[in-house]
């Protein structure tokens, strides 16, 4: 019998070969106590959160918690069926009216996860003689939307333009296209230059997606996204995003102004054959997005948070992955995996968790410390994460 | 109609940045194996060679091709 597993050696020897150096496994930390946003006790030990995507700290805001607490009790723990059938309640149309409301959009389509908002939309809209033409640094969940649908797949290199138009001008003129972009690229936390980009695919006649998970109620005048704030968010076609990140819950979703938009939810199959979310989830979202279309204070600090960041660890002498800080992300660029995982573990015994990523989910075969900002972090805190940075980065030598 | 041996000269000429070992290259060179190159290496490369040709290779079609002879096969094909 061959063992279907045995494809699988090569990462188990790597893991047995880093965690044989003696630091601890970083892929399973277990958070004992959750505090706030922004502290959680793991190991034992008070720990600063640095590495959670809570950009905007909505997982403890009050309102949020009784509006789950409240449709909890009004309709129970969940929904045991397909959007389609038994499993759209009230609140999953009202998140869907609360995100057309944020967006001014035409159309919102509620998924359970933002990954099968991607898979969903991109398999679906995209079919067979159509072309999807996508940044080489996108994310797993657009490869593998390109991956379930039939359409062709041509990649172009990361935040270039001139690849992109190069690219689209090879391509049929009368053939479907579709150009997939995200607002903020989550490895490195770079903007994508959407207003050129979206310019030269308008100009090839190609529909544009952008994947705005990590923008959305932060960047933009109204916490839209990057299309927003370079502008041309009227152009864009179908922007995805999600609730697992700045709403604070978990979710995905599509809005568009797209007349037949909501023919998708009869064609789309990560939509149609799934259970829909539970209703409180439903609630505390919808409480979220809209609490949201008020936070311009929230966005301030936080914007000063990540630029003192930014500015604290390249004085300290770290190697970022942004020459500015473009977003509430920024990573710390690590000499190799293994030295990356002394830093990760130092910093976590000085009570601070940051996310530790590698390839291949990081560009380059890059790894990195990723540092994600949260609105509810305070100036002394940030000031602390400074303190720890310097001192595992010091002990570990990663810096001098 | 293009000369196979012209393509494969230009490809070869392509390849010669990337091809840090020096390895000898035939129509059965393979890339992942006798190059040993990782997929960001093919990326940086089949983006050269689309541009050298104004083609594109789609990633359906790079699933395809393992082998220099392949790549020559599919850009005859795809300038045609």
């Amino acid at each position: 019998m061959t063992d279907l597993f045995s494809k699988f050696d090569p990462l188990i020897q790597q893991r047995e070969n880093l965690l044989a150096t003696g630091v601890r496994d970083p892929f399973s930390l277990v958070m004992e106590e959750v505090k706030s946003p922004t502290v959680a006790v793991c190991n034992g030990r008070e720990t600063i959160l640095l590495g959670t995507y809570n950009y905007m700290g909505m997982t403890f805001d009050p309102d949020v918690i009784e509006a789950g607490k409240k449709a909890f009790d009004e309709f129970g723990a969940g929904t045991t069926g397909s959007r389609v059938l038994n499993g759209t309640f009230r609140d999953h149309r009202d998140v869907e009216e609360a995100l057309k409301e944020f967006y001014a959009m035409d159309h919102a389509m509620v998924f359970s996860t933002g990954y099968q908002a991607n898979l969903g939309i991109i398999s679906t809209i995209a079919g067979k003689g159509d072309y999807i033409i996508l940044d080489i640094d996108s994310h797993a969940s657009i490869y593998d939307g390109c991956k379930m649908g039939d359409a062709e797949v041509v990649a172009f290199r990361h935040n270039d333009v001139e690849a992109l138009e190069k690219r689209l001008k090879r391509l049929p003129p009368e053939a479907g296209k579709l150009v997939v972009l995200e607002g903020v690229y989550s490895m490195l936390g770079d903007v994508a230059p959407l207003k050129e980009m979206i310019r030269v695919s308008k100009e090839a006649g190609a529909m544009v997606l952008v994947d705005e998970a990590h923008s959305m109620g932060f960047i933009g005048e109204h916490g839209r996204g990057v299309a927003e704030e370079q502008g041309v968010i009227d152009d864009v076609d179908f922007i995805i995003g999600t609730f697992s990140k700045s709403v604070g819950t978990v979710g995905g979703f599509c809005v568009s102004n797209h007349p037949k938009f909501e023919v998708m939810r009869l064609v789309c199959r990560p939509y149609v054959f799934t259970a829909a979310l539970p209703p409180s989830v439903m609630a505390s979202s919808a409480t979220s997005i809209r609490k949201l279309m008020h936070g311009s204070n929230k966005r301030a600090h936080l914007w000063e948070n990540s630029k003192t960041l930014h500015k604290g660890l390249r004085d300290l002498g770290f190697k970022l992955g942004t020459e500015t800080p473009q977003s509430a992300i920024i990573a710390v660029i690590m000499p190799d995996l293994e030295r990356g995982a002394m830093m990760w573990e130092a910093l976590l015994d000085n009570g601070l968790y940051v996310n530790l990523a590698r390839p291949p989910a990081t560009p380059a075969g890059m790894t990195l410390l990723r540092c994600s900002l949260c609105a509810e972090h305070t100036s002394e805190q940030v000031a602390d994460i400074l303190k720890r940075f310097a001192i595992a980065g010091r002990a570990t030598g990663i810096i001098s | 109609m293009t000369d196979r041996q012209t393509v494969f000269d230009k490809v070869a000429d392509l390849i010669a940045p990337f091809n840090k070992k020096g390895t000898e290259l035939s129509d059965a060179t393979t890339f992942q194996h006798d190059l040993e190159w990782d997929s960001l290496t093919v990326m940086d490369f089949v983006a050269a060679v689309e541009d050298e040709f104004d083609i594109i290779i789609t990633m359906n079609m790079q699933a395809e091709i393992e082998t220099v002879g392949q790549l020559v096969d599919a850009v005859i094909k795809l300038g045609s």
